[in-house]
């Protein structure tokens, strides 16, 4: 396209304390345009957006919309000029209502009558169908996000920037989302889509800028890449391929036998007669449409809930009147899915972090007193084999990327050398370098002897690292079968149940 | 024995104080603080509204007194919490201590003088009852269908997203804090110059307490806290009364019931919001943490 562009950035920079997150930043955004803005966690895209959207300050570098500079000195005046922006983690107040939200988001919105009217008119022409009257706490995440983007689409915006917007989002919800993208860039507003994920970048995006340490390291079309290639460039450097060699399942490690539990939370699930076996340097992968039971199996397994005696047996010993702790002692160890508040406290740095879980197997406590130099030698030897990038083990928790997080929590558990870990979700909302790097690191410790029971949504995940795969459904985990030679319709049978349709018996 | 109009008619007055003093807390903890120096800002309100009726002899200006003194007081909250990130909880205790101590040092000059008289409004009320009465309404309606009100609902729903969206977070919330003072001193003032009708020490007597309590028990709603108000003043004019009428309880036990009340109430309230907590828990999302704006 060769009209002016609808924004452009020159130079841009931004440090913070011991970052610089953003480095001599340029790229131009063109009317009608969905263009990709890619890079790993860390590499400074939403520190570049938050400059857009009027969040953040640059240090240096200009700004243009529309052939204007463009210093937001908050994020009303950046949507007086046009920008509009959908966040990763949502911007909505869970107890007001729909139209009450996009209210808030709106510079002048019109009386309340006009704008329900107007959400209507919109939803509509759209295809997003939404009730302004309904409070969002009960809305769903692909339903929120339509929140965000009617609050957007009301403002007539000239650029509209979307921040990792289908992470929380099903396949369907996903097409849905490029579809009103399509719609509106037809329309001539120009959108910016920030995202790792990149096959959808391939297929949906006309344009890619890829960043990678806080500079622009490309500028391409991303359809004439393909993704492995795309990969290169945001990791800078060849992705290497999972190796699975060198495992074979060896004794019996754990056994789960009729594993039964009411609904821990009004709207948790009951776990109904779960068994299995799990033999040492065995992947045994679990998947399940979120909310089947994984959170209440992972806590089964962890010793969170306790369970009747003889249903979790490790090595022949009951371990299911035991908490946490003693488990951990016995070797069976956990990884949360939620790593900020659940697999790792925010507040406390990560040496405090390594204690959460290790303080027995690694030998951080003595007689009841922490041995802080031991913490931080673990903490370190964690942050030195799994690459997390992090100023040093002092950072708190929640200052680290969720990539570096994840990475941080994974090893915490695999440099313990568990005779048996579960993780839940390991690579959830995590980039694709680091993604890889937990998944390697679950097979490495298979190979060492570790039984592994990786329950996840990604199916793709569950392939590729999995020996054997079962599906956990409504609270019922069903045989498992050999992941060699099984179809992703294969699996989505055995799936089935969660979608209502006919309980596949296998 | 008990004549229910004019029962009703002294419940009204009763629950004045701690309705303004609730509904104060109401806007405050909807911006997303929890100021637990009600009971400190309404008795400086108590000391300042007093004295300044009695110097001036209008007991009009004593109340706009006591509101602004409410306001002035709460303000070094508003500084530590909003901007020195102190803790809420550990500063609102502070502000009580702060004012009882305070109104108790001030208090002296005018200990043993009486208020100057009030003319009363409608059905022999005063005319402060009739405002409370109004404030509910009017509060609702700030709340629920003003722009300012929905900002600042948004503000103690999740701050970090109102920020997002461009709004002052730290502005909204002490302009509610500010007004919470205002509201506590006019409650506190409406004890002493139209209630006890002269100053002593303490005379709030944990009133603010009940107004924190009664903020819970509302649901944080406009007409709960309308009902919560007129709950305990309804139970305190009837234990007075039962005294009066010479009933065989011990007088200790009547003197119990409001707080008792208070207690049962949100016991019951709590045990329902656990039940439903997803389902419609109400409570603002935001409320008593700190916000700190990356910039």
């Amino acid at each position: 396209m060769t009209d002016a562009a609808v924004f452009r950035a020159r130079g841009i920079g931004k440090s913070y304390p011991g970052v610089r997150a953003n480095d001599d930043v340029s790229f131009a955004v063109d009317p009608g345009e969905i263009h990709a803005l890619l890079g790993e966690n860390g590499a400074g895209k939403s520190t570049l957006v938050k400059m857009i959207y009027g969040l953040v300050r640059p240090d240096d570098g200009q700004m243009e919309l529309n052939g204007q500079p463009h210093q937001p000195a908050d994020p009303r005046a950046a949507r007086a000029a046009g920008v509009a922006m959908v966040f990763q983690h949502f911007s909505l107040f869970d107890a007001l209502t729909v139209a009450e939200n996009i209210a808030l988001g709106m510079e002048n919105p019109p009386p309340r009558r006009d704008l329900s009217a107007k959400i209507a008119q919109v939803s509509q022409d759209f295809g997003l169908p939404l009730n302004p009257a309904r409070r969002v706490a009960t809305l769903s995440a692909g339903e929120r996000q339509r929140v965000e983007i009617i609050r957007c689409i009301l403002q007539n915006p000239r650029l509209l920037i979307m921040d990792e917007p289908t992470s929380v989002l099903t396949p369907q919800e996903a097409e849905l989302l490029f579809a009103t993208l399509r719609k509106l860039a037809d329309g001539g507003t120009a959108i910016l889509y920030i995202s790792h994920k990149l096959e959808e970048i391939r297929t949906h995006c006309d344009r890619a800028t890829i960043l990678r340490g806080g500079r622009v390291v490309d500028s391409c079309d991303p359809r004439a890449h393909s993704a492995r290639a795309l990969a290169a460039m945001m990791v800078g450097g060849e992705m290497r391929p999972i190796d699975r060699s060198g495992r074979q399942a060896g004794e019996v490690l754990l056994q789960v036998k009729r594993l039964s539990q009411p609904a821990p939370t009004a709207e948790g699930t009951a776990l109904k007669g779960v068994t299995l076996t799990l033999r040492a340097g065995e992947i045994l992968g679990i998947g399940g449409v979120a909310g089947n039971g994984q959170d209440e199996l992972l806590t089964a397994l962890s010793g969170e809930i306790r369970s009747a005696p003889g249903t979790i047996l490790l090595e022949g010993a009951d371990l299911s009147r035991l908490g946490p702790e003693a488990r951990r002692s016995a070797g069976l160890l956990a990884a949360p899915e939620d790593r900020l508040g659940h697999a790792a406290v925010p507040d406390f740095s990560l040496t405090d972090n390594t204690l959460l879980t290790a303080g027995a197997r690694k030998g951080l406590v003595c007689k009841g007193l922490i041995d802080r130099p031991a913490a931080r030698a673990y903490a370190e030897a964690i942050i030195r084999a799994f690459d997390v990038r992090t100023p040093g083990p002092g950072t708190a928790a929640k200052a680290l990327s969720g990539g570096n997080l994840q990475k941080f929590v994974i090893g915490r558990e695999v440099m313990q050398a568990p005779r048996v870990l579960v993780v839940n979700q390991p690579t959830w909302g995590v980039d694709a370098g680091a993604a890889a790097a937990v998944r390697q690191s679950l097979l490495d410790l298979a190979r060492k002897g570790t039984g592994v029971i990786v329950i996840s949504q990604d199916l793709d995940e569950l392939l590729e690292l999995s020996d054997r795969f079962c599906a956990l459904n409504e609270g019922r985990l069903s045989d498992p079968l050999p992941t060699e030679g099984l179809t992703l319709d294969q699996i989505g049978l055995m799936l089935g149940g969660a979608h209502g349709m006919e309980v596949a018996h296998l | 024995m008990i004549d229910p109009v004019a029962l009703f008619l002294l419940l009204l007055s009763a629950s004045t104080p701690i309705l303004f003093a609730a509904l104060g807390e109401l806007v405050v903890e909807r911006a997303g603080v929890l100021n637990l120096g009600v009971e400190g800002m309404m008795i400086v309100g108590a000391l300042s509204g007093f004295a300044a009726a009695y110097h001036t002899g209008n007991p009009f200006l004593g109340f706009a007194a006591a509101a602004g003194a409410g306001a002035l007081v709460a303000l070094p909250f508003a500084i530590l919490t909003q901007f020195l990130m102190s803790n809420q909880v550990a500063s609102g205790l502070a502000l009580t201590l702060f004012g009882l101590g305070l109104a108790a040092l001030f208090g002296k000059p005018v200990e043993g003088v009486k208020a100057p008289a009030m003319i009363s409004g409608p059905l022999g009320l005063n005319w402060i009852v009739w405002l409370g009465l109004l404030m509910v309404p009017a509060i609702w309606w700030f709340l629920n269908r003003s722009r300012a009100g929905l900002i600042l609902r948004g503000v103690g729903e999740n701050h970090d997203a109102a920020h997002a969206l461009g709004y002052n977070v730290r502005r909204v919330r002490i302009a509610a804090i500010a007004f919470g003072g205002a509201m506590a001193g006019v409650g506190g003032a409406f004890i002493s110059i139209a209630t006890v009708l002269q100053w002593t020490e303490g005379m709030t007597a944990g009133a603010g307490w009940i107004a924190l309590a009664i903020v819970v028990f509302s649901n944080w709603t406009a007409p709960g806290v309308l009902a919560g108000a007129w709950l305990f003043g309804g139970v305190t004019v009837l234990q007075l009364r039962l005294q009066a009428a010479g009933v065989r309880v011990p007088v200790q036990l009547l003197s119990m019931a409001p707080y008792l009340a208070t207690i049962i109430v949100l016991v019951a309230i709590s045990a329902r919001q656990k039940l439903s907590r997803r389902a419609g828990g109400t409570a603002p999302g935001s409320l008593g943490q700190d916000f700190h704006a990356l910039r």
